[in-house]
């Protein structure tokens, strides 16, 4: 994820330690000043944050990462992000949770992700890798779409991603777009007018004027940049949905199911927020042949977070069930044979 | 006829908001006068406060940014690190820079980053309505000290000043005041110094500037000026630190 944010040109990296996510600010602290960057350890989440806030407003690409705890610390900065329209990436690496937890592997943050883990009426991209190569190439694609929409993009991975090994290619697959013009950047204001960077509206009717301005393009981007891996959904029973590391061992299971001819499939988001809603749509509209008797099947990491966006993308066309553990229990391929079995009879 | 006095270039040609006797407005132009004088107007970025002067960027003509509260010299030492060759500086009041930012400002100044901070200490929260600060002195009634601040439950005013100029990192800390013609006259020079020490990459430079609050110590302007002589100064003593 490093590699590929310094493939992606991000010039600028701020973090406070935290397991298990600490290869990302070390691999950053010799690579980043290679790379012509910077790279700060900051006194805490909070510093961090603002400091990729900074490195952001004065115009370059720049980012941050941590997992569950750190992230919550640095929701204030993603809400000033949001607000200030300034384009930043934040990797978090998923611990167990709640408060402390544990370092063990989860995927208890989607909320916090694909809901404003912060104040405010805002949402930021999110996008979940399921391998090292994978997340490696999300990052410039982070960059790029924060850039776009002026927006912060979550990378949400979770404690196996980072800490396995896994063979990866590292010239970039992705056909990175450099960074584009940042007219309102801060730089100076020599040959222009004075910029400024901010996200305060204190004049009556002006901040639901930028809320509607907001909802504008949280709209594009839902028309636009919903992305997911369909894996035999066509002639499906059952319809595993799960993502990031989580959806690496339902797909082993689905396989597994298949061999056996049994008909499973898979729908793998790889952007939580924007949610792909368009393939459930696709998948439960009345009138297809299919339709009564699909059965999504969504497995995570969590006591059922995702579940909910399933349900609202559904809206009552089909059932909807859930398997999962959390607090560092991860749901094994035969748990997902044996769930999909007794659903499929 | 020679034109002795003006409005500086960078200080936008619009009325301020705040309060009669307040001493943001005469900080606000000191800072346009020294910018002017450098003529660094088109390479000074400005990151403003939470708190009464949150709205500094409507007067000042030249780049800024917000910051969260307290976290002014996280963003101020990004933007300073990505475009060392601007001037940035941040303004940051008594709560801002010495109560929910601490943190943030000791680790800024401790690591050395080459920036200039002006510190607006009025000893009281104006924005969210007189509450103590880290600076209320002893006695000082205000909205969260209905009796005075005591020192058993509240503490004591905190010498962030001189906690900064004992660190290694800290290149320069000075306390000015406003309270009188001359003390401005001072204060301007201890802001123009801070600016130009950052031109010349000495580091991290301070000017605290004890500055009236009328409307929140419950005072007159005159009242307010005079109390900064005789009560305000003896707590937070003037001159260079470091």
């Amino acid at each position: 994820m490093a590699e590929g944010a310094i493939q992606a040109g991000c010039a600028f990296y701020a973090g406070y330690p935290i397991t298990p996510q600490n290869e990302i600010p070390a691999y950053m602290a010799s690579r980043m000043p290679e790379a012509g960057g910077v790279f700060i350890q900051a006194e805490s989440e909070l510093a961090a944050i603002n400091m990729v806030f900074g490195a952001s407003a004065a115009g370059v690409r720049a980012m941050t990462s941590s997992s569950g705890p750190g992230i919550s610390l640095k929701q204030e900065g993603i809400s000033y992000l949001a607000g200030a329209e300034l384009p930043a990436v934040i990797v978090n690496v998923m611990r167990g949770g709640p408060g402390l937890g544990n370092i063990a592997p989860s995927q208890a943050d989607y909320f916090q992700a694909t809901r404003s883990g912060g104040h405010g009426d805002y949402h930021c991209l999110v996008l979940a890798p399921a391998s090292v190569q994978e997340a490696y190439d999300l990052m410039p694609l982070a960059f790029e779409l924060a850039d776009k929409y002026r927006s912060p993009a979550i990378v949400l991975a979770d404690g196996v991603l980072g800490q396995m090994m896994e063979p990866l290619v590292t010239s970039p697959r992705h056909k990175v777009t450099k960074s584009p013009e940042k007219p309102w950047a801060l730089t100076g204001c020599k040959d222009r007018p004075a910029n400024i960077v901010k996200s305060f509206y204190i004049r009556e009717g002006d901040l639901e004027r930028f809320n509607l301005l907001l909802q504008k393009k949280y709209k594009a981007i839902q028309d636009k940049e919903a992305r997911y891996e369909g894996l035999n959904l066509e002639d499906a029973g059952v319809i595993l949905v799960a993502y990031g590391t989580m959806a690496r061992i339902a797909k082993s299971g689905m396989l597994k199911l298949r061999q056996k001819g049994k008909r499973a499939g898979l729908i793998r988001p790889i952007t939580l927020w924007p949610f792909p809603q368009k393939v459930f749509q696709r998948l439960t509209v009345h009138g297809k042949q299919y339709t009564k008797r699909i059965i999504f099947l969504v497995v995570e990491m969590s006591y059922g977070q995702m579940v909910e966006d399933v349900k609202l993308a559904v809206d009552g066309r089909a059932k909807v069930e859930f398997l999962g553990r959390s607090g560092g229990g991860i749901p094994t391929e035969n748990d997902v044979i044996k769930a999909v079995s007794r659903l499929i009879r | 006829m020679e034109k002795v006095f003006g409005r500086p270039n960078s200080l936008r040609n619009v009325a301020t908001h705040y309060c009669p006797g307040c001493g943001h407005g005469i900080a606000h132009r000191l800072i346009c006068e020294v910018v002017d004088e450098l003529n660094i107007r088109e390479r000074v970025i400005a990151v403003a406060p939470v708190g009464c002067a949150v709205i500094a960027y409507d007067y000042w003509d030249f780049d800024c940014s917000e910051a969260a509260h307290g976290r002014a010299l996280a963003v101020a030492t990004a933007i300073k690190r990505v475009h060392p060759e601007t001037v940035v500086f941040t303004y940051q009041g008594d709560g801002d820079l010495a109560a929910i930012g601490t943190n943030e400002t000791i680790h800024a100044a401790n690591r050395g980053e080459n920036l200039s901070v002006v510190f607006i200490n009025n000893a009281i929260y104006g924005m969210t309505g007189g509450q103590m600060a880290p600076t209320t002195l002893l006695g000082q009634k205000t909205a969260t000290t209905p009796s005075g601040r005591q020192a058993g439950s509240a503490g004591f005013p905190l010498k962030i000043s001189e906690m900064l100029a004992s660190l290694a990192g800290v290149y320069s800390v000075e306390r000015a005041s406003l309270h009188a013609p001359q003390e401005i006259v001072r204060a301007k020079k201890a802001i123009k110094q801070a600016f130009i020490n950052q031109m010349e990459n000495k580091g991290f430079s301070l000017v605290e500037v004890l500055s009236p609050c009328p409307t929140y110590w419950g005072m007159s302007p005159k009242e307010a000026l005079d109390w900064i002589k005789d009560a305000l100064i003896k707590e937070f003593p003037l001159g260079k630190l470091k």
